[in-house]
């Protein structure tokens, strides 16, 4: 299966549309690689066609799909492991301590994906900080795919999903096993409030955050883009919270109010002294 | 770093071997728990040992029982690699005293991220 210039054309331009990540010359393999399931999906024989179907009916639900299938990325429980050791030896510790006072916590996941991202973060929560679970923690997590977001809000993985980065101890304490499937329990799944959120369009409200998680998003989207949403994140985060990115993703040159935590390849980032937003609560970013 | 595969099917033997000799492992192999315990006598270097279930002669489970039942061997991790799914086996094998557990089918990346959560090399 190859794709031709023009359908490459046509299919990074909605991309790029809907979600702002763009697809540069040179990720034809990328584009042929996510369409196999959905063409096997919607019974088209080919990208070609494919693309004249989107032709034909402009406003029909394919070109949801083709923007779901680009901007969902294949992913797993605690990927990277870093970024957890940092949280449970370093994040959480801090912030338990500064927001003793209030007992409330706010996080947010940008990129939910399937779910093992909030999910994991979850767990670590749980099984490291038990008194979470007295204090006030509103935990969001968020996808631009509708699609993605029932599957996470469902919570059910396949076995390889869940043999993939997940470590025994925590499948059996917080899964369900379901026939060939395995299902978090619900005490984990109503913890986490899914919404739709595109990180390149209007941002719904959201509280202050003490922790922003952001991995691996950032790459699919161009400077200008990076700023943008760097920038809003910015006007979200506490003062003294704490911004999560992907191992190859940086701040640098991008946004320099951020700085860049030194703790082993957890890609931590922190606020400089005097780059918070001043204002408390803002009502929209 | 020293690995020990313990299964009766030679194929399986075959792919955890490739897998972790492209992982910078060296290998040695076991078709059951009992030829395992002898190979393990010769080899007190092991660092890890992938331990199927269902074998003839000494089964996996026994197998964890028995090298955990002594003081020897304290620092090698075991991880079941075992098509026994059920909850209540994976926490059987975990109180026997593996340290993770991979149900079959797998790929490479599950090996290599199981093992990265054992701490024996990076992810």
């Amino acid at each position: 299966m190859t794709i031709s210039p023009g359908d490459f054309d046509y299919i990074s331009k909605l991309v790029v549309e809907r979600s702002a990540i763009v697809l540069e010359p040179g990720k034809e393999y990328l584009v042929e690689s996510r369409m196999r399931s959905l063409l096997q999906e919607t019974h088209c024989p080919s990208i070609r066609e494919l693309v004249q179907k989107m032709v034909r009916e402009p406003n029909g639900d394919l070109k949801n799909k083709v923007v779901d299938a680009m901007t969902t990325n294949e992913t797993s429980f605690f990927r990277d492991l870093h970024p957890f050791e940092a949280m449970k030896n370093v994040v959480i510790p801090d912030l338990l301590k500064k927001r003793e006072s209030t007992r409330q916590l706010n996080l947010w996941c940008g990129a939910s994906s399937r779910g093992q991202e909030p999910y994991s973060v979850a767990m670590m929560l749980l099984e490291n900080f038990p008194q979470l679970t007295t204090w006030k923690v509103h935990y969001v997590a968020s996808d631009i795919s509708e699609k993605m977001l029932a599957r996470c809000r469902e919570g059910i993985y396949s076995q390889l999903e869940v043999n993939r980065g997940l470590p025994a101890p925590l499948l059996v304490k917080y899964f369900d096993h379901r026939a060939t499937k395995w299902q978090i329990k619900d005490n984990i799944r109503k913890w986490v409030d899914f919404k739709q959120i595109n990180l390149a369009s209007h941002w719904p409200h959201l509280p202050r955050m003490d922790i922003v998680f952001m991995r691996n998003v950032l790459i699919y989207f161009d400077p200008p883009m990076k700023k943008i949403i760097l920038g809003k994140i910015r006007q979200i985060l506490k003062p003294d919270g704490y911004l999560f990115l992907g191992a190859a993703e940086t701040t640098l040159n991008l946004d320099d109010a951020f700085q860049r935590m030194d703790i082993k390849q957890s890609g931590c980032y922190r606020l400089r002294e005097g780059q918070a937003h001043p204002s408390r609560e803002p009502a929209s970013v | 770093m020293k690995a020990l595969i313990i299964d009766d099917s030679r194929t399986i033997r075959q792919l955890l071997s490739r897998i972790l000799h492209e992982c910078g492992w060296e290998v040695v192999e076991a078709g059951h728990g009992q030829e395992a315990l002898e190979v393990l006598a010769a080899n007190s270097d092991c660092r890890l040992a992938l331990v199927d279930w269902n074998m003839p002669v000494m089964n996996g489970l026994e197998f964890v029982r028995s090298v955990r039942g002594e003081d020897k061997h304290t620092d090698m991790r075991i991880m079941m690699v075992t098509t026994e799914n059920d909850t209540s086996n994976i926490i059987l094998a975990l109180e026997a005293g593996a340290n993770e557990y991979v149900m079959k089918p797998f790929n490479r990346d599950v090996i290599e991220k199981k093992i990265a959560l054992l701490g024996l090399t990076a992810a």
